[in-house]
């Protein structure tokens, strides 16, 4: 693994967002910013799913219009994240804080997976109830639970990695 | 930008009691940050669904009434929350927040997004003496609603870069 990510460093484009005073700050807060949008969207549909709030509106009427904002904020975090971690290939991918961010993910991506696959086949039974069936809840708070871990791991990357 | 005042009270803030058990208690600052940008993240997507709702980009279903009802309370009650935990980072480091033009920076534009959110329901914007029976967005609603966006992207710049632009002593 760590010849990749050594061939991943040496990268002229690694080394400029390295060694530039103005690219790893501004990376790091498109990062900041579109993770902010993520959490803050995918909050939007999971307090709804609680039961928390919006509740006059149906959920599928709700997700059509928030997760086109939630997926295009991720898609810039992953770009901006990938160029952040390939400026110190090797030191994120030995990073505890990094690995648990990165399994989080998966985890939310699990979490929405089986939320798909299998809660939402009965969708028509509970789409405009105001507080959904408890699988539906439990989707919901898992995600909000495994979002707030993202972003705490993500801030603790930062005080344990001794970059540069 | 510092001034003599400014940096004598950031040495005694810096020298409290308390000051140093947020210093010498490792996980403060990362767990208090954490919870600042979670803040963040509630207020910032609050802001731009309502935004992209009155610049009409989003959703033509829903009334701008109902946005607005929806997603600037959540605004108004996490204000506090990233204030509480922006004090606390600021007791922690004092130099390094107050004396620092990024964090000064970024309370001015703090200052200007809420004065452009509490601008939304005023009658003289809305364009009609109840903001809950708003039909179309005035052009002053629209230009508020630009001047949002862009001034929580900037906080969020701002905020990021108070590490780089450090120039304190803590």
């Amino acid at each position: 693994m760590d010849p990749v990510l050594q061939w991943l460093y040496d990268m002229p484009f690694s080394a400029a967002i390295r060694e530039d005073a103005f690219l790893f700050p501004f990376l790091e807060s498109i990062h900041v910013l579109a993770i902010a949008l993520v959490v803050g969207s995918i909050s939007i549909v999971d307090f709804r799913l609680l039961g928390i709030a919006s509740k006059g509106r149906p959920i599928t009427e709700l997700t059509q219009v928030v997760l086109p904002i939630t997926w295009a904020a991720f898609a810039a975090a992953a770009i901006a994240g990938a160029l952040l971690f390939s400026s110190n290939a090797v030191k994120y991918a030995h990073n505890a804080f990094f690995i648990a961010k990165m399994a989080l993910l998966l985890l939310a991506f699990a979490n929405m997976l089986v939320f798909h696959a299998i809660t939402l086949r009965g969708i028509h039974d509970w789409d405009r109830t105001k507080m959904p069936p408890w699988p539906v809840r439990a989707a919901g708070g898992l995600s909000l639970l495994i979002w707030a871990g993202v972003v705490a791991c993500g801030r603790w990357i930062g005080f344990t990695i001794n970059s540069l | 930008m510092t001034w003599p005042w400014l940096h004598s009270f950031c040495e005694w803030l810096k020298s409290t009691a308390i000051s140093h058990t947020i210093q010498d208690t490792s996980w403060i600052i990362p767990a208090t940050q954490t919870v600042h940008i979670l803040a963040v993240a509630l207020v910032f997507s609050s802001a731009l669904m309502m935004d992209l709702r009155i610049i009409g980009l989003i959703d033509q279903r829903q009334s701008i009434a109902t946005y607005l009802h929806r997603f600037i309370r959540p605004i108004w009650s996490t204000l506090p929350v990233l204030f509480a935990t922006g004090v606390i980072l600021t007791i922690g480091e004092p130099s390094r927040e107050l004396e620092n033009p990024a964090f000064q920076l970024k309370m001015v534009l703090l200052l200007l997004a809420v004065v452009a959110t509490s601008l939304l329901r005023r009658p003289a914007i809305v364009g009609s003496s109840r903001w809950d029976d708003i039909s179309k967005p005035t052009v002053a609603m629209k230009i508020i609603a630009f001047a949002s966006l862009g001034l929580w992207t900037a906080i969020i710049f701002a905020g990021r870069w108070i590490a780089y632009a450090n120039t304190g002593s803590d």
